[in-house]
């Protein structure tokens, strides 16, 4: 699909910086996950590729051009929450991804490609387990059910890129297994680009074919803005391959490192 | 008779205040928790109706004892045989049925004014909470408008626009819209971002978004909107109708008032009481079938 380039990017608001020189060349068909401490930076960096939020300098590059600073269909989004739409039930949300795409002075489609949306959005339900929900609203269904549908809305999307958004972040540990599998199951099928923040390391490992941390190389204690984050590690992982514990360890560290840095930082100032 | 039945709902309130599931320990909940069961809940909303019913009965029979020529607190018989006139006999002037011809005019001047606020709270409601530019330009216009007092421009209208109905109506709609525009416009404002911006990555675009994010959404929030600006409706309509009209329930009472018929105001001000009430009540229905989605239903 599409391979994405960051070259110095950078994003600062007003005094605070919060990404610098971010440097990061991601082939299509990855699976990148962004790991890092709370308040790294990480999400505003995959806001940035969304475009909800414009980069303070440098490029991103998807495809062949820069990505123009609002979200497009070329990237695909699922966020922890208010992901699906509340006021429509499980099918109805699949449908209007094609009502969205028409374009049309109605917001919706009609007759065949109407029908054959529904097929299409009937097909994608089966796909992701929620046949059975198809009539009811996000506010009736579980967190996983809820992600689940999410997933599915943004795929009848066709992005390029997916954009995950600490997707998992509020389920269940069981639940969440079952989404990692569901998760990778698609991307083998759709073959499709995926950067993915998270929290959880363990997942970081299991699902990205890459691991990249999110941390400050420059401190100033008496001014923690005064630097951004940027990418301080960058593992290619065998998805064949369990990850060595010790990677696992050394990123948990890395991680874990910058929180009590900062903690002493606080503590000193 | 009454006083007989609000002692007994007072006993019937305490002892469903009391009771307690079996196998749960007696224990004093805390005020907050103390909860209330359906029937009790209904005998202690009934109370306060009771109440006044049952002091304004003893004060009415207390007058006409000493007066039974008394205006001031006639008695329910009195009242229902005043409105019941109005409701079926014929005016000897005009020939109209007069309660049905005040509640008529009353009702199109109120659902005009009303209706026309609430378009105007949709069309510039979600210009001004989605559309940034929309915002700059009129959100400090609207904030200002906001704050004058409607009753205060009643005089220009009815200078600039006649006594006749223009007036009326202008004055309900300008007296609720500009709270209801600021109202749904932060409402449009508080959507998610996550949704709008899911929105647009499967291909919204900012008509599209309209139509299949923000009006579904507010929907509810425009009708809850109408039910809180229909009590300051009903007070511009009295308003005006008691300044100029020739009909309307406001006229009326404020006619009737010179002869001191409580008789008639009474009567009128229960009657626009339930229209009140069955208006809000068919507005919160209309909610529930519209907008199923934001009224969960409760006993699942």
């Amino acid at each position: 699909m599409s391979r994405i380039v960051v070259h110095g990017l950078e994003k600062s608001y007003g005094d605070a910086h919060v990404l610098e020189r971010v440097n990061v060349t991601a082939e299509p068909g990855e699976f990148l996950s962004l790991v890092g401490a709370s308040g790294c930076g990480k999400s505003t960096f995959l806001r940035i590729l969304l475009g909800q939020e414009r980069q303070s300098g440098g490029v991103v590059v998807v495809g062949d051009r820069p990505i123009v600073p609002e979200p497009t269909p070329q990237r695909g989004i699922v966020f922890q929450r208010y992901s699906v739409f509340p006021h429509l039930t499980a099918l109805q949300n699949l449908l209007l991804v094609e009502d969205f795409r028409s374009g049309g002075p109605f917001g919706r489609v009609f007759g065949a490609r109407r029908r054959s949306a529904r097929q299409e959005a009937e097909t994608m339900l089966e796909r992701v387990g929620l046949a059975h929900a198809r009539n009811l609203y996000p506010a009736s269904m579980s967190g996983g059910m809820q992600q689940r549908l999410a997933i599915a809305q943004t795929l009848l999307g066709r992005p390029q890129i997916l954009l995950l958004d600490e997707p998992f972040g509020a389920l269940d540990p069981g639940i969440r297994v079952e989404m990692h599998e569901l998760l990778t199951e698609l991307w083998v099928e759709h073959g499709m680009t995926v950067v993915m923040v998270t929290h959880d390391i363990g997942e970081a490992f299991k699902l990205g074919t890459r691991v990249l941390v999110f941390d400050k190389v420059r401190h100033d204690p008496q001014f923690p803005s005064a630097y951004g984050a940027t990418i301080t590690y960058d593992l290619k992982l065998d998805r064949n391959h369990r990850a060595s514990s010790r990677d696992v360890a050394k990123v948990a560290a890395m991680v874990g490192t910058t929180r009590l840095d900062s903690a002493i930082a606080t503590t000193a100032s | 008779m009454l006083a007989r039945g609000t002692s007994a709902a007072q006993a019937g309130a305490g002892a469903d205040l009391a009771s307690q599931p079996a196998g749960v320990p007696k224990t004093r909940l805390r005020l907050i928790n103390a909860t209330v069961s359906r029937s009790g809940a209904v005998l202690l909303g009934a109370l306060p109706f009771a109440a006044v019913a049952a002091a304004y009965l003893v004060a009415s029979a207390q007058r006409l004892a000493v007066n039974a020529n008394d205006k001031l607190l006639p008695a329910p018989a009195q009242m229902w045989a005043a409105f019941f006139d109005l409701a079926t006999v014929p005016d000897k002037r005009s020939g109209d049925l007069i309660l049905w011809a005040d509640t008529y005019a009353s009702l199109v001047r109120l659902f005009a004014g009303v209706g026309l606020a609430t378009l105007a709270a949709l069309l510039l409601g979600v210009a001004i909470g989605f559309v940034p530019r929309v915002r700059a330009f009129l959100l400090p216009f609207v904030t200002v408008v906001c704050v004058i007092p409607p009753l205060a421009l009643l005089p220009i209208l009815f200078i600039a626009l006649g006594l006749g109905e223009t007036a009326k109506i202008t004055l309900i709609a300008v007296g609720v819209a500009p709270v209801m525009v600021r109202d749904i416009a932060n409402r449009v404002m508080e959507l998610p971002p996550e949704l709008v911006a899911k929105a647009q990555t499967l291909g919204g675009n900012s008509w599209t978004m309209v139509l299949r994010l923000v009006l579904p959404q507010i929907m509810p929030r425009l009708i809850t909107s109408v039910r809180l600006a229909l009590g300051p409706a009903w007070l511009f309509l009295i308003a005006a109708e008691a300044i100029a009209s020739t009909e309307g329930l406001g006229y009326r009472i404020f006619l009737v008032r010179r002869y001191l018929s409580m008789d008639i105001i009474l009567p009128y001000v229960a009657w626009i009481t339930l229209l009140a009430v069955a208006t809000d009540w068919l507005l919160a229905r209309l909610s529930h079938v519209i907008s199923p989605w934001a009224h969960p239903v409760q006993n699942r």
